[in-house]
């Protein structure tokens, strides 16, 4: 079942504060450690897969 | 290379042997041999020892006057073990080399991972022995030279090869002088940089890594066991990695990526590789005196020709594949080529095989080299990351290790078993599902009693295995079709095995194989499972045998 709103907020102000506290390169690797254990809990490689194609999208107007 | 002011030779602890070319007039006398071997490494030693083993006489051809210089290949793997037993040369490895079954890995000084290899008390051999390849070479040069089957020509380069109608003419120089010599087959042993190959024409394709590494041996008085060590990103090499391995008469094997900013020149100069293995011995809390015995430098590649078969030419070991070390499968792989060309060729040089057997020599060694590649390009992109993408899942994979066992798996070095034979193999086909085991894997060890295991019981060539509750009537009749498709074929019954080894050898034999009683199983003389059937009915195993292995052609 997906987070409801109110807590994807959460997460998404933990990460806005946990990646201005790291130096570019720990946050590459703090956000590949984070894709690796939510991979693992999510236990589905085909929506892992999808997901990574997903995030991909529209990177070009960020 | 070895420190200064020592010779290219000159070991802490391994008399180099002083070859001299063969006498003129004995070359010039004999003009012709049935399968010529160029390269006295250990492939080319080990592929005329496995023709010696069915028969089969041989000329060695190598251009240099001693061993290899400096231990290169250490790791000697359980299959390579059965290889060498099957050769009878076998013994003097394991008097000396040192068994292992685990390796540690470690991140910024913690260890991050245990790995056991796969091992049970149904196997004869532990799974690896490290051991040093002059002592390699010199244990299978001691066979050699006791073989009357085996000329080794030292001394002797291969400077030309064409094909003849009855096989291929090389031309030889040696020290006294140029020669001509036919032979009906010839194998290429010799190596990574094969004259052969180029002779040829042909070409290694692939891929190079781009991380280089220096191979360092040194003498100590290090107490620690025979276990594989990594360090990722230790203080002695940041960023980078090192292995470490153990080998006989305390001799010690230390691997490490160049640090950044170090030439090649600069990396393999004396000082510089005194400073980085002093660093590292510091590193893993060693205080003591140590020597510097030999030094190499190394990139990973994963190379290989299309075809291992140029008309009479079969190119084993390095020749036809260059495959990154993370996997120990360069030595390993070469042997396995060398034993899987011999007992093919030797049966074609017999006339109990048709040509076409030795077609089926490059599907199953190439097939083998693909799989070593897939996993060693794993490996060595974990070792020796090529790009940004590699680097940052690596250091995550390795970060998260430190507090997550199941990310440590990523730094298993996936030393593999060895390769299961498919398509274009000479494995018989469409066999029913009667064990566990598929054709073209290699037959399971079991230990029968004290002293002995099912691979004792394999005779030199096929081994057929009936393993039906009551011996079968007929079983000379079959014995005597099938020995002349093979003079050295055996039959085992469960009769046999349970008057030796009693009803607890037979069903400890069924649970290995996972097979029910009636199982008939064709054993290879490489120990390759060839077939397999639900019963022993005498006129399929006959048909089918003969149909894979026996002469079609009429002579």
């Amino acid at each position: 079942m997906a987070l409801n709103f109110a807590d994807l907020e959460i997460v998404y102000e933990d990460l806005a504060r946990t990646l201005d506290r790291l130096s570019p390169s720990e946050r590459e690797v703090f956000l590949c450690k984070l894709s690796l254990l939510m991979a693992r809990d999510l236990g589905d490689l085909s929506r892992v897969q999808a997901m990574i194609q997903t995030a991909q999208n529209h990177l070009e107007k960020v | 290379m070895r420190p200064a002011g020592k010779g290219a030779h000159e070991s802490l602890y391994f008399t180099y042997p002083a070859f001299t070319a063969p006498d003129r007039a004995h070359v010039l006398e004999h003009e012709g041999c049935r399968v010529a071997i160029v390269g006295a490494g250990p492939v080319g030693m080990f592929a005329a020892l496995t023709l010696a083993r069915f028969g089969i006489a041989s000329v060695l051809f190598d251009n240099k006057d001693t061993f290899n210089d400096g231990s290169r290949a250490i790791c000697v793997q359980r299959s390579s073990y059965q290889a060498l037993e099957r050769a009878g040369a076998v013994q003097p490895f394991i008097e000396k080399a040192y068994g292992w079954t685990m390796g540690r890995t470690f991140y910024r000084g913690e260890q991050i991972l245990e790995f056991e290899m796969p091992h049970s008390d149904s196997e004869k051999y532990l799974p690896m022995y490290n051991i040093q390849q002059q002592f390699i070479e010199q244990y299978l040069w001691d066979a050699v030279a006791a073989s009357p089957l085996i000329e080794a020509r030292w001394c002797s380069e291969v400077t030309g090869i064409e094909d003849t109608e009855s096989g291929v003419r090389l031309s030889v120089q040696d020290s006294n002088g140029r020669y001509q010599c036919a032979a009906e087959w010839v194998l290429a042993a010799d190596g990574a940089r094969s004259a052969i190959r180029s002779m040829r024409g042909l070409r290694l394709k692939g891929d190079n890594f781009p991380g280089r590494y220096v191979i360092a041996d040194v003498q100590m008085d290090h107490a620690y066991p025979t276990i594989r060590r990594a360090l990722f990103d230790s203080k002695s090499n940041p960023d980078k990695t090192i292995l470490i391995h153990r080998q006989p008469d305390n001799i010690w094997r230390i691997d490490y990526q160049m640090p950044d900013g170090q030439s090649e020149e600069e990396a393999i100069s004396e000082d510089n590789i005194r400073d980085n293995v002093g660093r590292i011995l510091r590193d893993i809390d060693y205080q003591g005196a140590w020597e510097l015995e030999w030094w190499s430098i190394y990139s990973a590649n994963t190379l290989a020709l299309d075809d291992y078969r140029d008309g009479r030419v079969l190119f084993i070991g390095d020749s036809a594949h260059i495959v990154p070390i993370f996997g120990v499968r360069g030595l390993n792989n070469g042997l396995a080529d060398a034993e899987n060309a011999g007992w093919k060729l030797a049966r074609v040089l017999k006339g109990l095989s048709d040509e076409r057997l030795m077609d089926s020599y490059s599907p199953e060694r190439r097939g083998a080299t693909l799989d070593t590649f897939e996993n060693a390009t794993k490996s060595a992109r974990f070792m020796t990351p090529p790009t940004r993408g590699w680097t940052v899942m690596r250091d995550a994979a390795l970060s998260l290790a430190l507090d997550h066992e199941w990310a440590g798996a990523f730094a298993n070095p996936r030393q593999m078993e060895p390769f299961t034979y498919t398509d274009g193999g000479a494995v018989l086909p469409h066999m029913e599902t009667v064990c566990t085991v598929k054709p073209g894997a290699v037959l399971p060890n079991e230990r029968l009693s004290d002293d002995t295991y099912l691979s004792d019981l394999l005779c030199n060539g096929f081994t057929l295995i009936v393993l039906e509750e009551k011996d079968p009537g007929g079983l000379d009749d079959l014995k005597a079709s099938l020995q002349s498709l093979d003079p050295d074929l055996e039959i085992i019954t469960s009769g046999h095995i349970r008057a030796r080894f009693g009803a607890v050898g037979l069903s400890r034999l069924h649970e290995r194989l996972g097979t029910q009683p009636g199982a008939t199983l064709l054993i290879r003389p490489d120990g390759y499972l060839a077939g397999a059937w639900p019963t022993c009915v005498a006129g399929d195993i006959v048909a089918q045998v003969t149909a894979a292995f026996g002469r079609k052609e009429t002579h």
